[in-house]
């Protein structure tokens, strides 16, 4: 222990004659979270690691691309049909890993600590913090993304320029795209936020975050062919896709669809959360 | 003020807190005590709506908690359970909960001055000490100026200058005419800053007392006297508010009313000789065990070797 001063009691506070009006208010309950998200060293970590895997991805596989074409070598069938675009977008993977993460210890994090008790001692009407968590947080990963993949997509098309892969930023459907996949990531974001509220536990949100993301695809090839060509194209990962995929196939949604979708299960997610905060002893 | 009328949390089979009503007042240093697993860390927390009660309602200066605009300025609270986020500095914890009141940071620099953390102020909380840790929770506590201040064990971990510092601090928070809410599971410490007493034992309400009269009614202050002639001492020692004991065919009488140097000179006044004159107070511990002795929940068993503690 360090210094401790035995300050007087009465040195606190006069007895109140005048007492300040304090208020909570959404506009500052919002500051508060993001607050609370820029002074934790995880924040800078998650954020750059997700910024990273977008730039540097996207970038090695244009680089790739463009090599491969260069050398004369044939291209392997997966990549015969890339473009600008696709090779730009190629670290979305990696990177709705980092921010999804990020987004489950924002709300997991809270309770895993104890910090939650302080944060609802504050805002005892809990339901102004979870929109806050969800809007700073989605916000700065839209941010962060959009940024990242415009920036990508602008150094990755002049690597590939003069080759088959080769688009500019104006040609039809590369800024929905790009947007695209920026408003998907800030989403995977408010998704991590709402798991991590529904299961006040980081493991247990990531799990969940991993396995709708990642694995339910898989799985879901096990139903019968009839099933997976209904429910495959609604499924958050196949949904998210078709709103920065180029192209879309009959077995795709249509962008606008593909973002209905996803927003849905973003808001399925924000209710389960809405209803665990509310309902269930901090 | 904070006021609970019946209120009632169970858990699956176990009543943690059982139709306690109760009400703390402002301008005193109201003790929260009983022994551990009593319910009293369960009532806090109901009080600043973090559970919400089975049954009953509990309130604060009239309304509940989360019903308040600025709950903060209502209720300062220390949790007994960490509530910081280990990785972010105490300064930014308690800037974090001063920008959802719009609390100006000048406040923030004075509840880190006051509670003598200004050396650490910049660190990761999770680097604290336990002592540095409870000062941190009672900067919080103090952030929003609060009406009523209420501490879950606030002595925990503290050394002996933290627990001298805790004091002065309740002791002057009720002297501004705060509400001082404090819970304890030492009898000892209570003595010495609370003047009102609540206790509770399986959750139930046991007292509502005031320190001086729990001692008085765990039958304190009493004194032992014994004479050739207990029936005729009996006689000159009656009078209003004087109570006297005794087995018949014993010597012996209890008094309690009446100091020994009162009786012995009233003795000596009718020429009676007294074998023994002892003067018997029971100290708010002992009152306090035989108060909880039943509601106990978790005795040592020494005979076991073992010893069961469970934190409340």
């Amino acid at each position: 222990m360090t210094t401790i001063t035995s300050a007087p009691a009465s040195a606190s506070t006069p007895a109140r004659p005048t007492r300040p009006a304090y208020k909570v208010t959404g506009p500052r309950v919002l500051r508060s979270e993001w607050a609370k998200l820029w002074s934790l060293r995880s924040t800078w970590i998650a954020l750059g690691l997700g910024v990273l895997f977008l730039v540097a991805f996207g970038l090695i596989a244009a680089a790739r691309y463009k090599s491969v074409i260069t050398s004369g070598q044939r291209l392997d069938p997966d990549w015969a049909d890339s473009t600008a675009v696709s090779l730009s977008l190629f670290g979305t993977g990696p990177a709705q890993l980092a921010l999804g993460v990020l987004g489950v210890l924002v709300s997991a994090g809270e309770y895993t600590t104890g910090m939650v008790r302080s944060t609802l001692a504050a805002v005892p009407r809990r339901l102004p913090v979870l929109w806050s968590k969800s809007a700073v947080f989605g916000l700065i990963a839209l941010v962060a993304a959009t940024v990242s993949v415009v920036v990508t997509f602008l150094i990755a098309s002049g690597i590939v320029s003069g080759t088959r892969a080769a688009m500019t930023i104006s040609d039809p459907g590369v800024v929905r795209c790009l947007l695209g996949a920026g408003l998907y990531l800030g989403l995977v974001g408010v998704i991590g936020v709402a798991l991590g509220a529904v299961l006040r536990s980081v493991a247990g949100g990531i799990a969940v975050l991993v396995g709708a993301l990642m694995l339910v695809p898989g799985l879901i090839s096990l139903l019968p062919s009839s099933w997976q060509d209904n429910i495959g194209p609604y499924l958050p990962s196949n949904a998210g896709q078709s709103m920065f995929a180029l192209t879309h196939d009959a077995t795709s949604l249509s962008p606008t669809a593909g973002l209905v979708a996803f927003v849905g299960w973003t808001v399925l997610a924000l209710a389960g959360a809405a209803y665990r905060l509310v309902r269930t002893d901090a | 003020m904070i006021e609970a009328h019946q209120l009632t949390k169970r858990y699956g089979e176990k009543m943690a807190v059982d139709r306690l009503d109760f009400a703390v007042r402002p301008g005193t240093v109201t003790g929260f005590l009983g022994p551990n697993g009593s319910g009293k860390s369960t009532t806090m927390r109901m009080i600043i709506g973090l559970d919400a009660p089975t049954s009953g309602t509990v309130s604060v200066n009239g309304r509940r908690y989360a019903q308040h605009g600025a709950p903060l300025q209502e209720v300062g609270t220390l949790l007994e359970a960490k509530s910081v986020h280990p990785g972010r500095s105490a300064y930014n914890h308690l800037l974090a909960q001063a920008y959802t009141h719009g609390i100006p940071r000048r406040r923030v620099d004075e509840v880190i001055e006051l509670t003598g953390l200004q050396a650490v102020a910049t660190k990761r909380a999770g680097k604290f000490s336990l002592g540095m840790g409870q000062r941190l929770g009672i900067a919080a506590a103090l952030l929003g100026d609060p009406a009523t201040v209420m501490l879950d064990e606030p002595v925990n971990g503290l050394d002996p200058e933290g627990v001298l510092w805790i004091r002065n601090l309740l002791t002057g928070l009720a002297a501004e005419g705060r509400t001082v809410f404090v819970s304890s599971h030492l009898m000892s410490e209570m003595a010495l800053v609370a003047t009102h007493l609540i206790v509770v034992g399986r959750g139930r309400l046991l007292a509502d007392t005031t320190v001086q009269d729990l001692v008085r009614d765990a039958g304190g202050d009493t004194v032992q006297v014994a004479s050739a002639d207990p029936g005729r001492l009996r006689e000159i020692l009656a009078g209003p508010g004087i109570e006297i004991t005794g087995r018949a065919g014993s010597e012996e009488l209890r008094v309690t009313g009446m100091s020994a140097r009162a009786i012995g000179l009233r003795a000596a006044e009718h020429g009676i000789a007294l074998f023994e004159l002892t003067a018997r107070t029971v100290s708010l511990e002992e009152a306090f065990m035989d108060l909880t002795r039943d509601a106990v929940e978790y005795h040592g068993t020494t005979a076991a070797g073992a010893t069961i503690e469970r934190a409340a």
